[in-house]
Order: C-alpha cells, then sequence, then structure tokens
C-alpha cells in the first residue's frame, strides 16, 4: 500500500518525544565534563559512575536551560517540580535507574508554531522534563556491530549523566497527508529554537538531539485514537520525516489486511528506510516510579520565571522574517540559507562587514561545497563569519579576485593563518601590471590560433578557454574580467 | 489486597533482577504475605487530604554551579570492574532492547 | 587507668599534652582488637599499617608544633557501610567483597581532618537491613556481655567495638534505630543525628530518606566530640542542611535538665516492652525529676503505624538502591559463562551475591513500587509520615525532648529470631519514628536487667536541636552513675 492510499483510508495521529543534550560545561548531577568524544571511561566520577555512596547534586545551569527551553515553547513553569526514579536494569545505566523527572516535571503544557506548505500548524507542547542520558555500548563480535548477534558489550559512562530535556508533544491531529512532513518541520523548528537559545548543540549526527515518533492510525478524524508505535532511534531531519511516512504506509497495510496494530517500540533503519519490531508493551518494564529521595525539589519562583524570560532570544521565525526583510533576499533564497545552516553565519558576516548577497555568496557557494565534500558541518569548517568578510573586503578593493579568493580559503583550512595571512604567506596578488597582462594575454593567442580565429568569425563563447590559458599562466593572480576585456579587444571582437 | 502468589513473586523477581530458586520463590510468596499483611496498617489511617513526605526536610533548589570538578581516571573508574576491555566495562550479550 | 579504658576526650587531651604518642595510643587498641575480635567479630578488616602511619603522622605533627585536629590520635571504627579510599568497603555483604573505593566518605574525610585514626572496618548486618548484625555474610558479630547473644543491628560491630573497648569511638548509620538500638543492647552511647546533619556522601544508601550516620561512645561527652567532628553542611549532599552543627560538645560538658520539660510518649511505654526495661525507664524518670526535670505525658497518636509505614518506605528506597549491584561496574559477577546474557548473569550474580533479608527487602520494595500498588502502599505510607511528623511537632510543643525506652527488649541469643522478619522488626518500634521525622535519637545505657544485661534509654529532639538531648543525657548519665562493664 502506497502513501497516498494510506492517508486515504486512515487519518495519522502523531505524538513526538524529543531528547535534547544540554550544552552545559558539566553532567546533569556532577561535575564531570560533557565534551564528545573523549577516551572511554574519562570523563567519569563516583557519581556518574553510580559507585556505592555517591550521592548527586543538580546542576543549575541546566535547570534554567530546561525552564528556558519551556519558556520558549509557551509552557507554565511549575512552581514545584520534583526528580523522579525510573527503575528498570540496563547496563549502560550505572545506577539501575535514571534520575528524571515523572508527575511533575518542570514545564507544561505549551506550544510550538511550524510552517509546511504555507499553512501553519500548532504543535501542543504536553511537557519539557529533566532527565539524565545513560552511557553508550559497542556490540562487539557477529557481523553487524548491532546487538543482535553480538557476542558482548563493552560499555563506556562517559556519556552517562549528560543532562537531557525531554520534550513531549500532545497528539498531533488534524495533518493527514501532511503528516510526514509536519514532523519534520516541528523536529526542525524546535531545533532552531534551542539553537537559538543556546542551550545545545542541536547536532542530530552526534546524538545531541534524539527523536522516538510515535504514529497511530484511525479510520476518521473522529473516531478514537488506534494503537500506536513508538519509533525510536530517528536521527535526522530527514528520518523523522521518512520514518513517519513508513509508519503510515505499514500500519495502514497492517489494518486494510485485517490485522492489528500492536503497541510496540520500533527501531528505524536509516539504510533500509524501514522500521523493525523491538519490545512489545506487554513485555514492557514497570519504572516503579518515585519521588527521589536525594534530590530536593525545584521550586520556581514567579521572580526567577520573569527572569529567565527576559533572556528569552527573539523567536527563530520572526528572526528569520526580520533578516531576510533586511538582507532584501527572495523566499527561496531565503529557504537556502536556512536549509545550508548559514542563518548565524551569513548574520555574522553581514555584521562583520560584508553585504549580504557577498556572504550569502560565500556561505552557499564554495564552502557549502567544501562542507558537502568533507561532511565537515559548515560551522565547523575552519573558517569564520570574520575571515569571509575580509575575504569580500579584498575582493571588493581590487585585491582579489575570486580564484585568489579560494586560495585563501584553500590557506585558510590548511592552518596557514587569517585571510590576510594566507595572501601575504603565498604572494596572493592580482596582476594589475597591463604591460604582464598583455603579454600573457597574446602568448594565450599565439598558443590557441584555433580557438583565436573562432572568436574572431564571432564565437565570442569561444573565449572562455583563453581566459582560463592566461589564467593558469598567471596562477589565478589576474583579474579574469579584464583579462576577457583586453582579449575581446585584441582579436577585434565586439562584446 | 490479594494474597501473593508464586507467580507474582516471580514476576517482581524479574522486575528486580534475582534468580530466585523455586524454594525461594515458595518462601518468599509466604512471608511477602505475612510483611505485606502488617504493613497493611497504614490504610487505616485517615489521610486522604494528607501531603505524602517524600523528603524529612523540606529544602528546596539545591543547585551547584555548572563547574568542572576533576573526577576519575579510567583506570580508577575500571579498576573494580569484574571485566574490561578496550578501556571498557565489557558485559554479555545484551539480549532486552531498550 | 589503661589507654583502652581511658575516653576519647582524655585520649585526644592525653595526646595534646604529650602524655600519650598516638602511635602507643593506637598499637594499644590495635593489640585489644587482636586479642578479643576472634571471639567478638567486630572487625571486618583491621587497617593496622594504616593506623599507625596516620599515627605516626600526628605524632609527627605535635612535634613540629603544628596544630593538633580535635581527633588527633584517637583511633576510631568506622562501620563498613561507609567507603573509605584505598581500604575495603564490603557492606557485610559478598556482593562487595574485596571491592575498594576510589574515594572517601564525607565522613571519612571529616575524620582524617580532625586527626582521627581509621583503624578498621565494622560489621553489620548487610547493607544494613537487619537489627541483630546476623545478616553479615561474615558471620554475626557477637554481644560481649554474653557472647551467645546478638549485639543488636544494623550497627552492630560498631557497637560492640566500642562497648568492648575496642576503639574508643566508632561510626554507625541510623536508618530505623541501627545505632541507637544496639548501642541499647550494648551498654553504649549511641546517637542517630537530626537527619542532613551528618552528609551522606559515601554512606552506600539503603534507605536514602531515612539513612543517617552517627556516633558511638561511651560517655555523651566523647558521642559528642565525634558528633561535632562528623557534622556539618557538604555541598555533595542534595539533602545536608545549610546550618551551624548544634552546640552538642558544650551541652555534654554541661548536663543539666532544670527546668526542662522531659515528654514520655505514651504509646511508647507499654505493651510489647519487657518489664525491666519499662521498670529501668521508670527509675530513670525518676532519676531525672529529681535532678530538676518537669516529665510530661505526651500522645504521638500515629506512631503506632510508624513500623507499618517504615517497612513500606524503606524497602522501596532499598529496592532502588540496590539495583545499582549489576555486576557491571563493581562487586560480585556469577554466570558469566559466554553463554548466558548480561540480564541472566545480573540476576545470578544478585541472587548469589545478596542474603535472605535484602532480597526479602529488595522484592517488598518492588512490590510497594509497582504500578497499581503504589497509591496504596509506598503514597499512603508517605502520607502517614507527615502525620508523624505532624506528632512530633505537637508533642515538642510541650515538651523539649522526649524519652522513651529504646528497644523493646535486652539483647537475644543469636539465631532467635532469624527466620522471624516481624519479630525482628519489632526490634525498632521507639527508634523508627525519629527516622521517619528526620528528628535526632540518642540511646544511653541506665541499667541492667536481671541476666545482667544492658538497658537503653532513648531521648529525641526537634530536629537540629540535637544539643538538647546531649544536656539531658549527660544529666542523666550523671545520676545514673553507669559504670558496668562488660
Amino acid at each position: 500500500m502506497n502513501f497516498e492510499q494510506a492517508i486515504a483510508r486512515f487519518d495519522p495521529v502523531l505524538g513526538l518525544e524529543v531528547h535534547v543534550e544540554l550544552n552545559t560545561v558539566t553532567k546533569m548531577f556532577c561535575g564531570c565534563p560533557t565534551t564528545f568524544g573523549g577516551e572511554p571511561n574519562s570523563q567519569v566520577c563516583p557519581v556518574c559512575l553510580g559507585l556505592p555512596g555517591s550521592l548527586p547534586v543538580v546542576n543549575g545551569t541546566a535547570v534554567e536551560s530546561a525552564a528556558r527551553i519551556g519558556l520558549a515553547l509557551n509552557c507554565s513553569i511549575a512552581p514545584r517540580s520534583v526528580f523522579a526514579r525510573k527503575n528498570y536494569f540496563y547496563p549502560d545505566m550505572p545506577k539501575n535507574y535514571q534520575i528524571s523527572q515523572y508527575d511533575e516535571p518542570i514545564a507544561v503544557d505549551g506550544y510550538l508554531d511550524v510552517e509546511v506548505d504555507g499553512q501553519t500548524y500548532r504543535i501542543g507542547i504536553e511537557r519539557a522534563h529533566m532527565e539524565e542520558d545513560t552511557g553508550k555500548s559497542l556490540h562487539m563480535g557477529g557481523d553487524t556491530g548491532r546487538i543482535h548477534g553480538a557476542d558482548y558489550s563493552l560499555v563506556d559512562y562517559n556519556r552517562a549523566g549528560i543532562p537531557l530535556i525531554e520534550i513531549v508533544t500532545k497528539p498531533i491531529t488534524g495533518t493527514g497527508a501532511k503528516a510526514p512532513e509536519v514532523a519534520r518541520a516541528y523536529v526542525t523548528a524546535l531545533r532552531d529554537v534551542l539553537r537559538a537559545l543556546h542551550v545545545s548543540d542541536v547536532r542530530m549526527e552526534q546524538g545531541s538531539l534524539r527523536c522516538d515518533a510515535n504514529v497511530s492510525l484511525r479510520p476518521s478524524a473522529d473516531a478514537p485514537f488506534g494503537t500506536r508505535s513508538e519509533t525510536k532511534n530517528v536521527n535526522s531531519l530527514r528520518s523523522v520525516e521518512r520514518a513517519v511516512r513508513y509508519e503510515i504506509e505499514r500500519q495502514a497495510q497492517v489494518l486494510t489486511g485485517g490485522g492489528t496494530v500492536v503497541q510496540e517500540t520500533r527501531h528505524w533503519h536509516e539504510d533500509t528506510g524501514q522500521t523493525t519490531s523491538g519490545r512489545t508493551k506487554e513485555e514492557a518494564e514497570d519504572y516503579r516510579y518515585f519521588p527521589e529521595p536525594d534530590l530536593a525539589p525545584v521550586a520556581a519562583s514567579a521572580e526567577w520565571v520573569e527572569q529567565l524570560r527576559a533572556t528569552l532570544p527573539e523567536p527563530p521565525a520572526q528572526r528569520r522574517a526580520r533578516l531576510q526583510q533586511d538582507w532584501g533576499f527572495t523566499d527561496l533564497e531565503m529557504r537556502d540559507v536556512v536549509n545550508a545552516e548559514a542563518l548565524d553565519l551569513i548574520e555574522e558576516t553581514v555584521s562583520a562587514g560584508a553585504s549580504p548577497a557577498g556572504a550569502k555568496k560565500w556561505w552557499l557557494g564554495e564552502l557549502s561545497r567544501r562542507s558537502n565534500d568533507t561532511g565537515v558541518a559548515l560551522v565547523d569548517l575552519g573558517v569564520d563569519a570574520a575571515g569571509v568578510a575580509r575575504i569580500e573586503e579584498l575582493i571588493a578593493d581590487g585585491g582579489l579576485n575570486d580564484t585568489l579568493a579560494r586560495q585563501v580559503i584553500d590557506g585558510i583550512l590548511a592552518g596557514e593563518g587569517s585571510a590576510d595571512e594566507v595572501v601575504a604567506r603565498r604572494g596572493l596578488v592580482l596582476v594589475s601590471d597591463e604591460g604582464a597582462l598583455t603579454a600573457a594575454v597574446d602568448d594565450a593567442i599565439a598558443a590557441n590560433p584555433d580557438v583565436a580565429e573562432k572568436v574572431r568569425g564571432g564565437k565570442v563563447a569561444a573565449v572562455g578557454a583563453l581566459v582560463g590559458a592566461v589564467m593558469k599562466a598567471t596562477r589565478g593572480q589576474a583579474d579574469a574580467g579584464r583579462v576577457r576585456e583586453l582579449l575581446l579587444e585584441r582579436l577585434g571582437a565586439v562584446q | 489486597m490479594p494474597a501473593i502468589s508464586r507467580d507474582d513473586v516471580a514476576h517482581l523477581a524479574r522486575l528486580a533482577r534475582l534468580e530466585l530458586t523455586e524454594d525461594e520463590l515458595a518462601h518468599h510468596a509466604q512471608q511477602l504475605d505475612v510483611i505485606l499483611g502488617a504493613v497493611q496498617r497504614v490504610a487505616e489511617v485517615a489521610a486522604d487530604d494528607v501531603e505524602p513526605m517524600s523528603h524529612p526536610v523540606a529544602i528546596t533548589n539545591v543547585f551547584r554551579a555548572d563547574v568542572r570538578v576533576p573526577g576519575l581516571t579510567a583506570q580508577e573508574a575500571l579498576a573494580g570492574a569484574p571485566a574490561v576491555e578496550d578501556e571498557r566495562f565489557r558485559v554479555p550479550r545484551i539480549l532486552d532492547e531498550e | 587507668m589503661s589507654i583502652t579504658s581511658t575516653t576519647a576526650v582524655e585520649l585526644a587531651a592525653g595526646i595534646a599534652s604529650g602524655q600519650y604518642s598516638a602511635r602507643e595510643v593506637t598499637t594499644a587498641f590495635l593489640d585489644r582488637i587482636e586479642q578479643t575480635d576472634d571471639r567478638l567479630n567486630a572487625f571486618l578488616a583491621v587497617d593496622r599499617a594504616g593506623a599507625l602511619a596516620a599515627a605516626d603522622e600526628v605524632d609527627r605533627a605535635r612535634a613540629a608544633g603544628e596544630a593538633l585536629g580535635p581527633l588527633a590520635g584517637v583511633p576510631v571504627g568506622v562501620k563498613d557501610v561507609i567507603t573509605t579510599a584505598g581500604l575495603a568497603t564490603t557492606c557485610g555483604s559478598r556482593m562487595l567483597e574485596g571491592w575498594i573505593p576510589p574515594y572517601d566518605a564525607t565522613v571519612t574525610a571529616n575524620l582524617r581532618r580532625a586527626g582521627a585514626i581509621i583503624i578498621g572496618k565494622t560489621n553489620m548486618d548487610e547493607f544494613a537491613m537487619g537489627s541483630s548484625t546476623e545478616n553479615s555474610a561474615f558471620g554475626p558479630s557477637r554481644n560481649p556481655w554474653n557472647t551467645d547473644l546478638i549485639p543488636g543491628g544494623s550497627s552492630g560491630g560498631s557497637a560492640v567495638a566500642v562497648a568492648a573497648r575496642q576503639v574508643p569511638l566508632s561510626i554507625g548509620t541510623d536508618t530505623g534505630g541501627s545505632i541507637r538500638q544496639p548501642a541499647a543492647m550494648t551498654g553504649v552511647v549511641g546517637v542517630k543525628p537530626t537527619y542532613g546533619a551528618v552528609s551522606r556522601y559515601g554512606l552506600v544508601a539503603m534507605a536514602s530518606s531515612l539513612d543517617q550516620a552517627g556516633p558511638f561512645a561511651t560517655t555523651v561527652a566523647d558521642a559528642a566530640l565525634l558528633h561535632s567532628v562528623i557534622a556539618g553542611h557538604d555541598p555533595r549532599d542534595s539533602t545536608s542542611l545549610e546550618a551551624p552543627v548544634p552546640p552538642v560538645v558544650a551541652a555534654a560538658t554541661a548536663g543539666d535538665v532544670t527546668g526542662m520539660r522531659i515528654g514520655v510518649v505514651k504509646e511508647l511505654t507499654g505493651e510489647g516492652f519487657q518489664p525491666e526495661v519499662r521498670e529501668h525507664f521508670r527509675r530513670s524518670l525518676d532519676l531525672l525529676s529529681d535532678a530538676g526535670a518537669q516529665i510530661v505525658e505526651v500522645s504521638c497518636p500515629h506512631f503506632e503505624y510508624a513500623l507499618a509505614a517504615y517497612y513500606l518506605i524503606m524497602p522501596s528506597e532499598c529496592s532502588s538502591n540496590l539495583a545499582k549491584f549489576d555486576a557491571v561496574r563493581y562487586g560480585l559477577r556469577v554466570g558469566d559463562d559466554g553463554q548466558n546474557s548480561v540480564e541472566q548473569v545480573m540476576a545470578l550474580s544478585r541472587e548469589a551475591g545478596f542474603g535472605p533479608e535484602v532480597k526479602r527487602r529488595i522484592m517488598l520494595g518492588t512490590y510497594a513500587l509497582s504500578s497499581g500498588y503504589y497509591d496504596a502502599y509506598y503514597g499512603q505510607a508517605q502520607k502517614v509520615r507527615t502525620l508523624i511528623a505532624r506528632d512530633f511537632a505537637q508533642a515538642f510543643e510541650v515538651a523539649d525532648v522526649l524519652a522513651t525506652p529504646t528497644a523493646p527488649t535486652t539483647a537475644f541469643p543469636i539465631g532467635e529470631k532469624v527466620d522471624d522478619p516481624l519479630s525482628m522488626y519489632l526490634q525498632d518500634i521507639a527508634t523508627i519514628p525519629a527516622n521517619l521525622a528526620g528528628v535526632p535519637g540518642m540511646s544511653l545505657p541506665v541499667g541492667l536487667d536481671g541476666e545482667g544485661l544492658p538497658v537503653g534509654l532513648q531521648f529525641m529532639a526537634p530536629a537540629m536541636a540535637d544539643h538538647r538531648m546531649y544536656k539531658a543525657g549527660a544529666a542523666l548519665e550523671a545520676a545514673v552513675g553507669w559504670e558496668a562493664r562488660p
């Protein structure tokens, strides 16, 4: 059954649970660092390792971040919230209970507006609560690296105890065929909010933003909710959309065939684009939540909440609209900027003195290409906004052309220093000596008589090959526009 | 409350990760029954309007500054482990998925 | 007077003045442990080398004219539920046999800072669960007054060590009476401070909302000295109180009950208490009255539900606190044959590593917290807890301290109650309310029964008014004139 057929017969209902790792310096309940990629078990202490006798102490900054997230999602901040223990055994969980929040979370009842194809969907937020991350297991033996078929596992607790905020939506209804896109748009919008708050790295590929997607189908919009599946491990924006679409198709297939959807956890497989069955809820754990006796409740005063509210950034959608107007970009251009995750970079580059068009040209052109080639995020590339602004300035002053500017970028990426340092070290300067340039032009014409003849004959487009030859001869240090002019002049062609 | 059966005990033992013997299952069923019979007295207290007390001292907002504190080296962390490989805790194959 | 029968206060003064060297004192107690512990089994580990090195450091510091801590050179036994960096901490369990903690508990660190000599780790009921020390995986401790009898528990080893003068001072922990009841059984002073007064960091948790470490000593003044050293705010324990330590040492030095209102808890004096225990309690009240106290009767109507509430709250917290013992990061691992899954290995290890009482409480707590039963059991017990705290608040409006017998009986034979958990649990009937409400309690010896076994009396005070117990305790101690030795 394809998606259109599924939607024709059923009304999908979604629920999204997003886990966000906060970018605090230290963990939720101890002073260990949260940095990604350390040597195994080198960022642990008695507390996050769950050693007997150790006790947790709440990271105040994490609580602030949690409350700010709640406020940015239009939630109420509970005057009193408590930590609770969620009890279940798992080797990556040091205490075999997770400190979380249960019936008294810090933030409740908010919303986030998202736009899909010009239509706004208001996504209700049920709650946002604080908890701690688990360690990470490597599954050894077997051939897949997966848990199934492994002979044993190796556990690293560096991640254990990193602050997590879990954000849970209310049931999302009324999205119909747009359900997969709405799901993606929600996670995207949420990511933008979190990024604007500077509370998380929001790197889905590093696991600092993780999404579980609940999907159920019902025969019509006025029918009671159907049985839902919970798809875990949906770790890219594209996957959110694909996983929701897949589950809608799969469940429609089951229901149409006379079957029933099982309430279960399913796992998303990026490679196959499918979900597979995990644990069914019949065998689900009884988590035996109870208030965490080792931690005091959080009491949020009205004054504190208002102080935090005052620190909220401009909502991302509003900011985008403002910047688009300031920069004079079209909707399409703006979408490209957002999709390339270059909004902040362009804003910073413009602040550093570049023109909006110039900043966009570099970030969406050359730099995006390099980002794609290397798989390194734009922001991590090693060229910053100030560097791009300086390159633009050098071009505007006539000191560089685009070809030379690319060499400057090469130099910066190779660690040769700032734009000015690369220019100086590599001796990158435009050849502005007309005599030298004319000689190079004459050489190029002499070496390529066939091409020269074509240009003389009126095929002006063919001049490109000669421009290339001159640029090559001058090692790129010529102004390509001026070279073209000179060539056409010499060949008597009309521009 | 219903009497505790052998199967109830087996379920609890699974939740609590205790591989109880058949004898222990029967023994615990009988003892839990007796103990629960005694502790059920709490139900006699009229406490509908009473706030539950989870902490003996009513303190709130105990926070730590977000500042690094030296922890353990990997060697110290792993020193007490039953099995270690590549600076990680080695555990038998995991059946349950979370 | 021999070193081992000298009080801690005198030893500390004698070491500071040069009357004794710390090495001399430490050696005397080490020797006494060596002579007596085969019989008593109070210690799970004796750190002779570490103790002597610490003693030598005190002697060096003194010789160099450096300032000495209040317990400099005084040996202390530490219950094996409190972590000691580099010294095995087993909690009396096979599960943790041989585990060497990489860190000191705050109590341990405070002791070291005060110059105390940590001489060894004392025996206890496994994970502090029990009232007799029979649940130790390493054999029961024996009561020095009669080695066929239990010494009480769970801090039985700490109580025995002080009663038998193997150490002048020791640390115990008290979740439902585990300091006060063995103190009563062995004729020593034992104090459970206000919840939050002594840091729990490094105290291997049994029931987090009830556990509190405290001192054992032979005199009220010695207990006060140790109390003042281990108490104080600790940022590593979120439930630690940010308040000055009550003036316990001053109170113990100037015992006085003139004008003090001593409340007798009506519900904890009658039924179920051995007649000689009641008799000694009444005689003690007379002594207090003679010394100028005003004896008033108070009623705490919800105390009769304390035991039931306790046996829901405590096992619930236990079941969660003991989940960390899973054969992954530390402790016993059983059944890792390459075939068994991690789930099986966890369950097999826990089965092999935990004794019957620990399993019983884990099962009970797992049940009380499970969905469908939470409200009726755990939730209701927490409401009862509130009512018990209110009973205390009302009682303390008319009384400065409360008094009860510490335990319903004197020491009983080893083996008598091991298969009767309910009867064992009744040992804590008078001590549990203080844990539920977080208020402090003290037991001190007030007499001997017909068999020559010690009887204890308990004082309780409002939270952070621990000094009141010391004031009353020192006065009663003087009035009783306790001289008996095992």
